[in-house]
């Protein structure tokens, strides 16, 4: 009976340990921790670079491709109805895979089934385009991700490697981004590390990022061997991070400092 | 297929001071930067911004390796008459880019 009760405490004093999760009424998107100017940057869509992403994006979305010569529009038609909220609902479940694919994997999966065409390269203009394009359809409504049973599993492992501390450094994605977002690193803010603007544009990059480049970023910035582009530790951290933001805004195109 | 967003109001009054933001789609390489294998990754900026107004150069920029990517040049300036603003965007490599806006003046 002792011994139970002692587990009981253990496994109590554990969860405790492990509940540094931002409270629902603390989550903040790094919109919050912007300068005056940079959230203006992105407030205005005359003044905001990530918009002419989305303007190639447009470009490309009715143009011909691959063997099937088929555009996108062809069978999605108008994006500002058929992708309306789409990018709120990813990373998604594939059946066909038997795991989840991001907004980018699902871009490049209607390419090669149904354009017949060669998949884009992470980062390339073309795929920051378009996937910029469809998730702006879905700016201002609510990040659902994650709500699918069959995704459970790969949110988990997303929080696990969330919690992971790895690298020289020896630090878990927690560490900073559960821990010490209200804090300060080298005079830049700690953010809560939400993906609500994805793809974004970054002033330091110069250009619209993926969420998989930031999280690359933040990788190889704790001295760890960063995941290639389209690993599925990647998706599934994308996973994690969209069902921790559950219910909060799509900004995106984002301006990020 | 670079792209331009301009912004000016559709509509004035005589005399008015407007304020005309552009912004246009470039990498703006500064010339500077090597690659792993040591080879300078060439120049390619914009050098040169125009604006006129119904023909007449209302501004013009200079540009130069400094400016970040996707320049976005703002100035204002005062309309007395209905007209087309003309936007034209010069650069290395024979970049050449143009795009313009209407505006009613009352």
């Amino acid at each position: 009976m002792k011994f139970a009760v002692c587990i009981a405490l253990l496994t109590a004093m554990s969860g405790a340990a492990l509940a540094t999760e931002i409270p629902l009424a603390e989550r903040r998107s790094g919109y919050s921790f912007m300068s005056a100017d940079t959230k203006a940057m992105q407030d205005e869509d005359t003044a905001n670079p990530g918009m002419l992403f989305v303007l190639d994006g447009e470009a490309l979305w009715t143009r011909k491709a691959g063997g099937a010569d088929k555009a996108c529009a062809d069978c999605h038609g108008d994006a500002g109805v058929s992708m309306k909220g789409v990018a709120a609902h990813y990373p998604a479940f594939e059946k066909t895979l038997g795991k989840p694919i991001d907004l980018e994997g699902r871009i490049n999966l209607c390419r090669t089934n149904h354009q017949q065409a060669s998949p884009f390269a992470y980062e390339s203009r073309e795929l920051l385009a378009l996937s910029a394009y469809v998730a702006q359809q879905s700016r201002g409504m609510p990040i659902a991700a994650g709500t699918d049973p069959e995704l459970a599993p790969f949110v988990d492992k997303g929080r696990e490697l969330f919690m992971q501390r790895q690298g020289q450094l020896n630090l878990a994605c927690a560490n900073c981004h559960d821990d010490n977002w209200d804090k300060k690193l080298a005079g830049s803010a700690i953010t809560q590390g939400q993906p609500t603007g994805y793809p974004l544009y970054r002033l330091e990059w110069q250009s619209l990022g993926s969420l998989q480049r930031r999280l690359r970023a933040c990788i190889t910035g704790i001295r760890a061997q960063a995941y290639d582009y389209g690993s599925p530790e990647l998706v599934e951290l994308e996973l994690y991070l969209m069902t921790r933001a559950h219910g909060m805004p799509i900004e995106t195109p984002a301006v990020r400092p | 297929m670079p792209s331009a967003l301009i912004n000016i109001p559709k509509k004035a009054k005589r005399g008015d001071v407007i304020e005309i933001k552009t912004l246009m789609s470039h990498i703006m390489e500064t010339g500077y930067r090597h690659t792993a294998s040591g080879s300078v990754v060439p120049r390619d900026i914009i050098t040169s911004f125009t604006c006129r107004f119904n023909g007449t150069e209302v501004f013009r920029a200079d540009l130069y390796p400094a400016i970040a990517a996707n320049p976005f040049i703002t100035f204002f300036t005062t309309v007395t008459e209905s007209g087309k603003f003309e936007f034209e965007w010069i650069g290395d490599k024979g970049f050449s880019e143009t795009a313009q806006a209407s505006i009613t003046v009352e």
